[in-house]
């Protein structure tokens, strides 16, 4: 366990990670360190109806349950797998959320660290929901498999390189996905 | 993986397990590639009783969704039910009395010691031994009677509320679990005598499918499965929540990794859980069990929340998304024993077949569970 990365190591790299996206996408990139905004401006930005930016917050774990709150490019998920794999982290559970007015789907990654004192990381991210592809970390957490096998089964997203991307929890011969806001039994 | 496995020249075929299957505990289905006795390997097929739980909660209030909680893991449905009550409370900063944090972890983990009693049983009776079960039902009829008694079912409780708990305790459930303690710590070391020290069933378990800690954290695998790899890690003591930090009591941890110190690890879970009960008894504070002036409709803040809880699997946790209705915008239930399970078919490569059902049983599995 000792060959692990620190937690403020971890936090380090994933705000550099996160800040990186937003220059890559052609918005503002603020300066270093600012990435770490307070929590109300999280809730004001999400009051309003507005997707945040990508950056990294610290969540308050009494209100919230997570310690990390880490917002990124959907083309850095992988990257920010290995550096929390790197961290001695577990990946808890993959999960998707459909936000249907916006038109995109939200991709959430929990991370726990299961080694000396709890850690919990959410990271997540936001695709186009008419394109609905993501890449896999299935290489990196071979656990990731079936969770992302289980979001292709409810959502329909995508995860190019995933090993065996079919049918889980539906039966085979399902052609819907459930979760999806917009579906209709 | 045996050199008769590995020797590619034998014919192999495939063999189907399930998912009406005794070994399988309900309904799971195994694609099983074998050579001879060995498993070359083995593929889970899931959701033969997958009822989309998590769309259900996107079509009902908070309050209408306790059900659904407790149909998820049947055998320790309880500690299910505490997740949700927390995760609920916490989205809605609901503060609990403590007497009422008092019995809800007296009543999880009394629901735990059932849960592993029912898993001890069903063990040995895939192994051949039959007569343990009813030793292990003997103690469970109990624990059952207990819970009914304050909660009104004997498994799929409907027990806790956003606030509190929906009954108070009597004396008679007291003194009921206090006889029930004493009976159970003279039972454990003759369970010890009689069935862990059998030959056979060491036989069986030792040495069995080993799990690296590193394979466990890969995968995501937690609860008695990691605790058995050498990893001290249980959500009751690492990220305390309830009562929990007022206990004291200890968190088992056997360095093997194979069958035999997942055994062990339930074993002795078993007897720390009538420490923590027999402390929650002595310190049972007074006062109401339910919070006065919790909202009829809860309406949480936007925003994502997250509970993790110790099941008796391993941690259960769930995430809401709420978007400020009185509705769940998004519920994901994670499941201990699927991520348990999905190191099943990376472990068992090249095991003989009759071990990997020992394995399997030693993950402690519920299908409705991990198929949602």
């Amino acid at each position: 366990m000792d060959t692990f990365m620190d937690h403020e190591t971890i936090k380090n790299e994933l705000e550099k990670l996160a800040n990186e996206g937003l220059a890559g996408a052609g918005q503002a990139a603020d300066a270093p360190g600012s990435g770490v905004q307070a929590d109300e401006s999280d809730a004001k930005s999400k009051q309003e109806g507005q997707p945040r930016q990508n950056g990294l917050i610290e969540t308050d774990h009494a209100a919230r349950g997570f310690h990390l709150d880490v917002r990124i490019s959907p083309e850095q998920v992988v990257r920010a797998a290995e550096i929390l794999d790197r961290g001695g982290f577990t990946l808890e559970t993959i999960t998707g959320v459909d936000w249907l007015k916006e038109n995109q789907f939200e991709l959430v990654y929990d991370y726990a660290c299961t080694g000396g004192k709890l850690f919990r990381a959410a990271v997540r991210t936001r695709i186009d929901r008419d394109k609905p592809e993501i890449a896999t970390i299935s290489e990196v957490f071979p656990g990731a498999n079936w969770h992302e096998r289980e979001t292709w089964d409810f959502f329909g997203i995508i995860f190019t390189g995933h090993p065996q991307l079919e049918r889980f929890l539906l039966p085979d011969d399902c052609d819907f996905h459930p979760l999806r806001k917009d579906f209709q039994p | 993986m045996s050199s008769f496995a590995q020797n590619q020249l034998y014919e192999t075929f495939e063999l189907n397990i399930g998912p009406q299957h005794p070994a399988t505990h309900g309904v799971l289905r195994f694609k099983v590639v074998m050579d001879g006795e060995y498993i070359v390997k083995a593929e889970p097929v899931l959701g033969y009783i997958h009822r989309m739980h998590e769309k259900m909660a996107e079509d009902r209030t908070w309050n209408k969704f306790w059900p659904n909680m407790s149909r998820l893991d049947y055998v320790s449905a309880m500690a299910y039910t505490h997740c949700y009550a927390g995760l609920v409370e916490r989205a809605n900063g609901i503060e609990v009395p403590e007497r009422a944090e008092y019995i809800r972890v007296i009543t999880v983990e009394l629901n735990r010691i059932q849960s592993h009693l029912l898993w001890w049983g069903v063990l040995v009776m895939d192994l051949g031994g039959f007569t343990p079960i009813l030793y292990a039902f003997d103690d469970r009829e109990v624990i059952l009677d207990l819970l009914e008694s304050v909660t009104g079912s004997r498994l799929t409780y409907c027990y806790f509320r956003f606030g509190g708990v929906y009954n108070d305790i009597d004396d008679d459930f007291i003194t009921g679990t206090r006889a029930f303690i004493k009976q159970l710590r003279e039972r454990i070391p003759m369970y010890h005598k009689l069935v862990t020290g059998n030959a056979i069933l060491i036989e069986r378990l030792e040495g069995i499918c080993p799990l690296s800690a590193e394979m466990c954290r890969k995968y995501g695998a937690t609860g008695p499965v990691l605790r058995g790899s050498g990893v001290n890690f249980d959500v009751r003591k690492n990220e305390p929540y309830s009562a929990y930090p007022e206990f004291d009591f200890d968190i088992p941890v056997y360095h093997e990794g194979d069958s035999m110190a997942r055994y062990m690890v339930r074993m002795d879970e078993m007897l720390q859980s009538l420490r923590i009960i027999e402390q929650a008894l002595d310190k049972l504070p007074e006062g109401p069990v339910k919070a006065d002036k919790v909202p009829k409709v809860l309406k949480p803040p936007a925003g994502d929340y997250y509970y993790a809880v110790e099941a008796a699997r391993g941690t259960f946790s769930m995430r809401a998304v709420s978007d400020g209705s009185n509705t769940p915008y998004r519920i994901k239930l994670r499941s201990p024993t699927y991520s348990n399970l999905s190191l099943f078919e990376e472990a068992t490569s090249g095991m003989l077949l009759a071990d990997a059902l020992a394995f399997m049983s030693s993950l402690d599995l519920v299908i409705p569970e991990m198929d949602r």
